[in-house]
């Protein structure tokens, strides 16, 4: 990819703080950073899609060990299931046998998979090498007449955000408007001609369906006639991603990861956007909202209102005896960016306090986002050590950390309870439904009596074990110059907590 | 303060009690060179037998005063002193553990007069200590028989020396007393623990040394191949101090703090961080050193799987059916784990019942244990091999704990207590509810066009 396919990447004009710093461009910090590459979030967004063969073209690593890593769920096909990677040898990349090796790996993936399509993942060694994937794609589409698409993202052009971009922009170059929607199975709309309902098309760009939780949401859509032409990308399928360009409405799901996909159909097809999010019964609500509003139609926006009043009442009932448990708790929210602010509306709607939210990989725009949701006090996180995440929990008296799967060990080492929100987790917490679990899993950490245990000093123990206390000034993963709570890169002097209002 | 609740129905389904003639052969197999003999029918013991050769995968000596129907009849009392001599002339044993039966209870034996006519009879036996104990099948459970028959081994091969000034003449000497849901890794780990703090172990019973599953040299034994040594039995009274592990032996306690003035401390089970504590900083006392190293590492290990594993166990809703020493183990640790415990069940009544942590306990079967799951939405079963089909039409997994283990090869001897065998308990717990963990069901909406008939549901990526 040239560097100023890149720049025009992460050159978002639909991005309202786009002159501002832009995540993409963030540079990591040398031996101060973690987070994945622009592959992994390539591979993220797209894995989903599961009547797909995704190859990895590179040395074994970038699959080896990445894969069979994902809580995403599929209703049908499972091929998205399968590792497959062209596991390049020292001898590939020195004869330059990598553009062969593809291309016989294609082939192999269509003679034992019959995938409906094959997405070929470039990484860093090949993209260094100078492995033309493209043209290799190309010849492999004619030869094989199965579409096989490039996905250019070598780990070293950028962050895991850059990542979904990529990803985004290869559905938009090479698949997306490349097919007609199939029409609706006749079954289901002699049930809508009977009831009067004139069925919608739109698409959801950014779920993932992690453990399923998409089937929380497909129950209302149904009942309300839209139909979900595609998820890019959860328990989505290759004809889906190709017949986007056919929805009424994009609904951006998961922050600001795909803003380019939505941005770009608005361009070439008129498709209107908006971003919402399915954490918590305001945000699910308003979603709804949204949907039915941009589209248009009176009698979806009854009905949707009428779903809503009653989804409502039902889960606020069933909620109800939650929420003295967790009402007031005081959360720390460090997830690493895709779900700073959309898990926030959630929380409140628990009558949950957020204490401070972890930005490093959240765009602008999530930023602004997490600030009209918390106002002005708000903390925001930048940087993302262990030392420095555990001195913030501790300085604001948090009870209870939320973040991605990475961070999980930490908090337990630190005798914290923690919720795992990320891609790699076994609950789902979308919609209305999703929130039962999701109080549930907040119960479970908060009241287990196994802290109490873990805290205890030993009854032979003449010290005070040293747990759980702020140390400040110490720390081990910013430099001895940086305040505890070290910046983690260079471009922007300001210090890393905050109050909000800096941002 | 659990309420106690019993089921009374005609008829038990799905037994989940054994017996207590099993109970009190199980305590003479952890005595070294032992016979158990039961007092009824050859069936009592065949069953009994058979019971414990599936669970344990050993040879088991086991004998009979083989009542037929004549002497079932008519009397049965030379059967028992002719079995007495029989084991003793043939098989040369160090101790007899006489158990009686339902059978016998029912025809009206009085055991200890038997074994009275036996030492008159057959003088020359003398040396071979008999314990006798009155275990009628109809009466408690394979855990009051056990303790029982600990009782009776207590009484007799323990000298009278209260008082004598003998007691911790062996200054490191820690006598063990062993309730019956220790398994032979329990009662291992235990010895070992006492070790760790340069103190000696003498276990009572010591089915870490018999019941292991260990070869020996001898191609075959007619007794027991380990256990505790008669000659190690008369030394109780010289002990420091003594142990004791389970509420149901507070009998065999009391006969040995009375005869013997060894002070002893008690605990209910070793499961757990803070029982393990407990017993930890007894130990330091007694031997008067620091804890060493290694179990601070072993306790800090306890304690970080107890937060890994918190995720599965939190909330979860546990039925359990075990007998109430070990139903109170259990059901102490997964209260400390955060799970709510749906449905306790044991075969028999027993005051330690009352210490659950849970609001009701009841005595029943293991249809009982199915209907209070069911209606508990219990999530994962702890009970014993028979309960795997319950669990099955539950559709739940199952843990396996108690006797008997048929279908687990290495259940008999899984250490369960202490830091790293409560570690291993909560992994097993955890990875049983990994492995069963139910992703939300497949909504596909009603408009997805499908393209070829939906295959099963890829596996949630764990």
């Amino acid at each position: 990819m040239k560097a100023a396919d890149i720049a025009e990447l992460l050159n978002e004009p639909a991005c309202a703080h786009n002159k501002k710093e832009k995540s993409g461009c963030a540079r990591p910090k040398p031996g101060a950073s973690a987070g994945g590459c622009a592959f992994d979030g390539a591979q993220i967004a797209l894995l989903p899609i599961a009547d797909v063969a995704h190859i990895v073209h590179g040395p074994i690593a970038c699959s080896g060990n990445s894969w069979d890593n994902r809580g995403t769920l599929s209703s049908g096909s499972t091929l998205y299931k399968i590792g497959m990677t062209t596991d390049l040898s020292e001898q590939d990349v020195i004869m330059g046998r990598g553009e062969k090796r593809l291309f016989h790996a294609i082939k192999q993936a269509i003679d034992s998979h019959s995938p409906a399509a094959v997405f070929v993942y470039n990484t860093c060694v090949p993209a260094l090498i100078g492995d033309d994937i493209e043209s290799v794609c190309k010849a492999a589409t004619e030869r094989w007449g199965t579409p096989v698409v490039p996905i250019d993202s070598a780990g070293f052009y950028g962050t895991k955000n850059l990542g979904n971009r990529i990803a985004g922009e290869a559905m938009v170059k090479h698949v997306i408007g490349t097919r007609e929607p199939e029409p609706v199975p006749a079954e289901a709309q002699a049930a809508a001609d009977a009831a009067g309902i004139r069925i919608h098309n739109i698409n959801l760009i950014g779920e993932y369906n992690i453990a399923g939780e998409l089937w929380y949401l497909t129950p209302l859509f149904d009942e309300l006639g839209i139909r979900i032409l595609c998820t890019l990308s959860g328990d989505a399928r290759f004809h889906e991603v190709q017949t986007m360009h056919r929805g009424e409405v994009s609904m951006l799901v998961c922050a600001k990861a795909m803003i380019n996909v939505a941005r770009k159909m608005e361009e070439r097809y008129g498709i209107p956007w908006f971003e919402g999010s399915f954490y918590g019964i305001t945000d699910t609500s308003h979603a709804l909202r949204e949907i039915a509003r941009l589209i248009g139609d009176d009698d979806l926006t009854a009905r949707t209102e009428a779903l809503i009043a009653r989804e409502e009442t039902r889960v606020r009932a069933e909620l109800a005896v939650w929420r003295p448990r967790l009402e007031g708790k005081r959360v720390l929210l460090f997830t690493g960016g895709v779900k700073s602010w959309s898990v926030v509306s959630a929380l409140q709607d628990l009558g949950m306090n957020v204490v401070a939210s972890g930005t490093k990989k959240s765009t602008e725009e999530d930023k602004a986002r997490i600030l009209e949701l918390m106002g002005d006090n708000t903390i925001m996180l930048e940087s993302e050590g262990a030392r420095d995440l555990l001195n913030a929990v501790y300085e604001l008296k948090a009870d209870i950390l939320i973040a991605g799967g990475r961070n999980l060990y930490t908090a337990l080492k630190a005798r914290l309870p923690f919720l795992d929100i990320n891609q790699e987790r076994e609950f789902g917490y979308a919609g209305y439904e999703g929130m039962k679990e999701l109080v549930r899993q907040l119960a479970l950490t908060l009241e287990s009596p196994v802290w109490d245990a873990v805290r205890k000093p030993a009854p032979w123990s003449t010290r005070a074990m040293v747990i759980a206390g702020p140390e400040m000034g110490d720390s081990p993963d910013g430099g001895a110059d940086e305040p505890a709570h070290g910046h983690d890169h260079e471009y922007d002097p300001a210090p890393a907590v905050a109050a909000g209002a800096a941002a | 303060m659990a309420e106690i609740i019993r089921h009374p129905k005609a008829l038990a389904v799905n037994p989940l009690k054994s017996s207590a003639p099993a109970g009190a052969a199980l305590a003479f197999l952890g005595i070294h060179r032992a016979m158990p003999i039961f007092h009824g029918s050859q069936g009592c013991t065949a069953f009994a037998k058979v019971f414990f050769v599936r669970h344990f995968r050993e040879p088991i000596p086991l004998q009979t005063t083989a009542m037929d129907q004549v002497a079932t009849v008519m009397n049965a009392d030379d059967n028992v002193v002719q079995a007495l001599a029989t084991v003793c002339g043939k098989s040369k044993p160090s101790l007899v553990g006489l158990a009686t039966t339902a059978l016998a209870e029912t025809q009206g034996t009085d055991i200890h007069r038997l074994v009275r006519n036996f030492r008159e009879r057959h003088p020359q036996y003398d040396a071979i200590p008999v314990a006798a104990v009155n275990t009628p099948d109809f009466t408690g459970c394979l855990e009051t028989g056990y303790a029982s028959a600990v009782k009776s081994i207590l009484d007799a091969t323990v000298p009278n020396t209260a008082g004598t000034g003998l007691v911790g003449k062996r200054k490191k000497q820690v006598n063990l007393i062993l309730g019956a849901h220790m398994t032979p890794g329990d009662v291992e780990a235990i010895k070992e623990w006492v070790e760790l703090f340069g103190l000696r172990p003498v276990a009572v019973p010591d089915l870490a040394d018999s019941l292991d599953g260990h070869l020996i040299p001898e191609d075959t034994t007619p007794v027991t191949l380990g256990g505790t040594p008669i000659s190690e039995l008369q030394t109780l009274g010289e002990a420091a101090a003594t142990i004791v592990v389970g509420r149901s032996l507070k009998g065999a306690a009391d006969l040995l703090a009375e005869r013997t003035g060894v002070p002893d401390y008690r605990f209910d089970g070793l499961l757990g961080l803070e029982a393990c504590d407990q017993l930890t900083a007894t130990l330091a006392e007694l031997a008067g050193i620091a804890v060493p190293e290694k179990l601070e590492r072993h306790r800090a290990q306890l304690q970080d799987a107890m937060v890994d594993t918190h995720f599965m166990t939190g909330l979860r809703r546990v039925a359990i059916a075990a007998d109430p020493d070990l139903l109170l183990q259990l059901s102490t640790l997964l209260a400390s784990m955060g799970s709510e415990i749906v449905a306790a069940v044991a075969p028999v009544k027993a005051a330690s019942l009352a210490s659950l942590p849970t609001a009701q306990a009841h005595i029943g079967d293991l249809e009982d244990l199915e209907q209070l799951a069911r209606a508990g939405g219990a999530e994962l079963l702890i009970a014993n091999s028979h309960a795997a089909a319950t669990a099955a039409r539950l559709g739940v997994p199952l843990l396996r704990a108690g006797m008997p283990q048929y279908d687990l090869v290495g259940g008999f001897c899984k250490t369960w207590v202490g830091y790293r065998g409560t570690r291993q308990a909560l992994f097993d717990l955890a990875n049983l509810v990994l492995q069963h963990h139910d992703t939300i069901a497949p909504h596909p909406s009603r408009y997805k066009y499908q393209t070829a008939t939906p295959q099963a549901v890829a596996a949630g990526g764990h």
